[in-house]
């Protein structure tokens, strides 16, 4: 078992690999690398005057993007990218990153310039960001192939250590702080590959896959069987090939997904991150079972394509208890305590954890809406809160039956006003809750910033959080078999409004029908037995009647 | 007097062994199906009797036609013609060791009793299965069919697994009472070979 230091020290090396490989790029600036003639892209950026620069900031260098590509600032200040906002227009809801709470990191409201810091703006790191500004576009956050620099952002704009590293020991860290070389990256600028995209989205949350179980560090070297399209050994597809991004528009969002494509095959011009938009609507072949073809209208995809989560030697988080967090040692100090492979299952700062591999998703009946709740919902603190809310069920023709990662935990609220409650985690004063340990103080700030009122008392509810998950597709021979469902205690169990084949009719027919056959077998034995009895006694003679 | 006579036409023999096979054998992978055991694995039993199925359905047409081409249909007609003396045999009489009151005949294959049960098997519990069946596996197609809105899954499922126990009480009743001729095998012998010793009617 590769523990948790061996991992990172792998992920260093491998940075570290990547990061010296740009030395052979420059010392030839003139010439294409032969590596990219065999780029789909027509052009080698290595080799642009614009771009042979000594760049002092990253707005210097979006300038320089900006001289040749001119639209693109523009195009990206529509994106939910640049805007961390996205309004679902059948529910009404505001969403995105700046509105929506949840129970991990809970609130970037409240933390602004801390969790701005992985935004892909030049430096979010002020409330008063201009956020009409082009040069304020950060291209390399996405277009640094070497997916190195959104990690060297973060430190040179000094965003708090536990921010990602929970058990973070200074003493221990002299020279972490490295700046992006922005000349050197400038050159090895391209469209997005999946470490580009994964510099940020494999840390959801605060680190290596906790938040999603289908996206983390582990797909960067894929094997077939953890995701037959990202294999690097196989398809080698990178997010954009799925996720098609025309005019700086990303393809497929988590806000509003796509539950059921009716569309069909229409990956001509780029996917629109549905399965059906490449295998369309009949996708198993005939050489496989015909009932397989059946199931596309009720069961999405990936239920029976994504046989577990976290499946690549990542743990995902499954369980995050606020209430605890905050508890020091003896000499103050925070404490951080580790199961016995490596994972933690408590630190101050963060609370308690629960973590699996290869974990089995829960099934729900989705129809693509989801509903957030928001902190102006009330809630009831005595039940389970849903922080989100799959719509749909089996009478829904428009909802399939989805795997989803459950989060649960226990998260801070207003327990006089019974909402939701935003917390201030970073900060240097003590109404940061990294800072002082202090709830009241921190939910204070953290309603505050949200302009919400606040009674002044914190409470704690349990908390659920469902996200469908997408990524990790195994390969036909991984994927569920009939039985994973159709057997007694299978997998859909638990989900409601079916019937399912293969689990009897129930008991009460059983009784019945057993009755039947065992008193058919009594009487045929019983009528067996009498009359070979009473032809011993008559001898074989017939007895008069 | 014992006369031998020709019973069973070869269509018969054959239909009649074929179908209980594929009655048997679907009612193994049923009850598979049904989860009271793992044998074949589900997936395959699925399969194994969708296509016994298939070869069923193939089986009954024929045999309807053959039925009606022959007239043979007629056997099947209900009379209550001494069906109190054939009950009475079979509940009393038998442990008498009196000989069966019924006497076949080329034209008058069945008794009364078993008239009976073999209509009530072919207008009621064959029909159920054949059609909860061929439901159940094209559930798929409802909408379609404009079926969707008053079916459903588990009503199709239970009706079939009723018929489906009805036809194994069946089997056990039957081959409990092709035993109980002059000898064990005789009337085994008269499915395979055609030929019955059988009582003449004086
Ligand atoms: C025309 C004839 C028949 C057809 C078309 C048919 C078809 C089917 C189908 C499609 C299923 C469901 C398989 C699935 O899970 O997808 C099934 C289940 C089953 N069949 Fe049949 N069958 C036929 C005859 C029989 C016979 C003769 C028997 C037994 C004597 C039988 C016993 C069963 C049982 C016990 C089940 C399981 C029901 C449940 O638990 O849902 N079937 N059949």
């Amino acid at each position: 078992m590769v523990n948790r230091e061996q991992r990172c020290l792998a992920l260093i090396l491998a940075i570290g690999l990547i990061t010296s490989l740009p030395s052979g790029a420059s010392e030839q600036p003139a010439e294409a690398a032969p590596s990219a003639l065999r780029s789909q892209s027509t052009a080698d950026h290595s080799t642009f005057e614009a771009l042979a620069q000594r760049f002092k900031s990253g707005r210097e260098l979006t300038k320089a993007c900006l001289s040749c590509h001119n639209l693109a600032a523009k195009q990206v200040h529509t994106s939910t990218h640049w805007n961390w906002e996205f309004t679902n227009e059948e529910t009404g809801q505001s969403l995105g990153k700046r509105n929506l709470l949840n129970s991990t990191l809970i609130s970037v409201s409240s933390n602004g310039p801390y969790c701005a810091r992985c935004h892909i703006g030049n430096e979010w790191t002020e409330e008063t960001f201009d956020f009409s500004a082009e040069e304020q576009v950060d291209c390399l956050a996405c277009h640094d192939t070497t997916g190195t620099y959104a990690s060297k952002k973060m430190h040179q704009l000094r965003v708090k250590c536990s921010a990602c590293h929970v058990e973070f020991d200074k003493s221990k860290s002299r020279d972490v702080v490295r700046k992006p070389n922005l000349s050197e990256l400038a050159k090895r600028v391209g469209k997005p590959n999946l470490a580009s995209c994964g510099s940020c989205h494999f840390y959801s949350d605060g680190g290596d896959g906790i938040k999603h179980g289908d996206l983390d560090t582990s797909l960067l070297s894929a094997s077939r069987h953890l995701d037959v399209h990202m294999a690097k050994d196989g398809l080698d597809y990178s997010c954009t090939t799925c996720h098609k991004a025309e005019g700086h528009q990303m393809r497929g969002t988590r806000y509003a997904p796509e539950a059921k494509d009716t569309h069909g095959i229409d990956v001509v011009g780029g996917s629109r991150a549905t399965c059906e938009s490449c295998h369309g609507l009949a996708p198993h072949p005939d050489s496989a079972n015909v009932k397989l073809n059946d199931h596309v209208d009720r069961i999405a995809c990936q239920t029976c394509h994504i046989p577990a989560l976290a499946r690549g030697g990542r743990p995902t988080k499954t369980y995050w208890d606020w209430s605890t967090a905050g508890r020091l040692n003896d000499a103050g100090k925070e404490i951080v305590e580790k199961d016995g492979e490596g994972r933690i299952i408590y630190s101050s700062q963060r609370g308690g954890s629960q973590w699996s591999e290869n974990l089995v998703p829960d099934y729900v009946w989705f129809n693509g809406k989801i509903e957030y709740l928001t902190m102006d919902d009330k809630i009831d603190p005595a039940s389970v809160v849903q922080l989100n809310t799959l719509a749909g069920s089996s009478d829904d023709p428009e909802s399939r039956i989805w795997p989803v990662k459950t989060l649960r935990g226990k998260q801070p609220i207003d327990a006089i006003n019974e909402t939701l409650a935003s917390v201030r985690l970073f900060g240097k004063k003590d109404d940061a809750f990294w800072k002082a340990y202090d709830w009241t103080a921190s939910v204070g700030a953290g309603m505050k910033a949200a302009g919400r009122e606040f009674s002044g008392k914190v409470g704690f509810v349990e908390t659920e959080m469902r996200n469908p998950v997408n990524h990790t597709i195994a390969p036909a021979e991984d994927s569920l078999t009939c039985v994973s469902c159709h057997s007694r205690n299978g997998r859909m169990a638990g989900v409601p409004g079916i019937f399912m084949p293969g689990t009897g009719t129930g008991a009460i027919l059983d009784i019945f029908g057993l009755l039947l056959i065992g008193s058919s077998v009594l009487v045929v034995l019983g009528h067996g037995t009498l009359r070979v009895l009473m032809k011993v006694r008559n001898n074989g003679r017939r007895r008069p009647s | 007097m014992k006369n031998r006579i020709y019973l069973y036409a070869r269509f018969e023999r054959f239909w009649h062994w074929s179908q209980a096979s594929l009655i048997i054998f679907m009612a193994l992978t049923g009850f598979e199906i049904h989860a009271f055991y793992v044998l074949f694995g589900y997936e395959s039993a699925v399969q194994l009797h969708t296509t016994a199925a298939w070869v069923l359905i193939g089986l009954w047409i024929f045999a309807i036609f053959w039925h009606a081409t022959t007239g043979e249909w007629k056997q099947y007609i209900p009379t209550f013609d001494r069906v109190v003396t054939i009950v009475r045999f079979y509940s009393v009489d038998i442990f008498n060791n009196a000989p069966h009151p019924y006497h076949k005949s080329r034209l008058q294959k069945h008794n009364p009793l078993q008239r009976f049960v073999y209509l009530l098997l072919w207008v009621l519990i064959n029909p159920a299965i054949w059609i909860s069946g061929l439901l159940y596996f094209f559930y798929n197609d409802w909408k379609a069919l404009g079926l969707a809105s008053f079916l459903s899954l588990e009503v199709v499922a239970v009706v079939h697994t009723v018929a489906a126990y009805l036809i194994f009480s069946f089997l056990i009743f039957h081959v409990y009472l092709v035993t109980i001729g002059d000898t064990p095998l005789t009337h085994i012998k008269a499915m395979i070979t055609g030929w019955e010793e059988v009582e003449q009617e004086e």
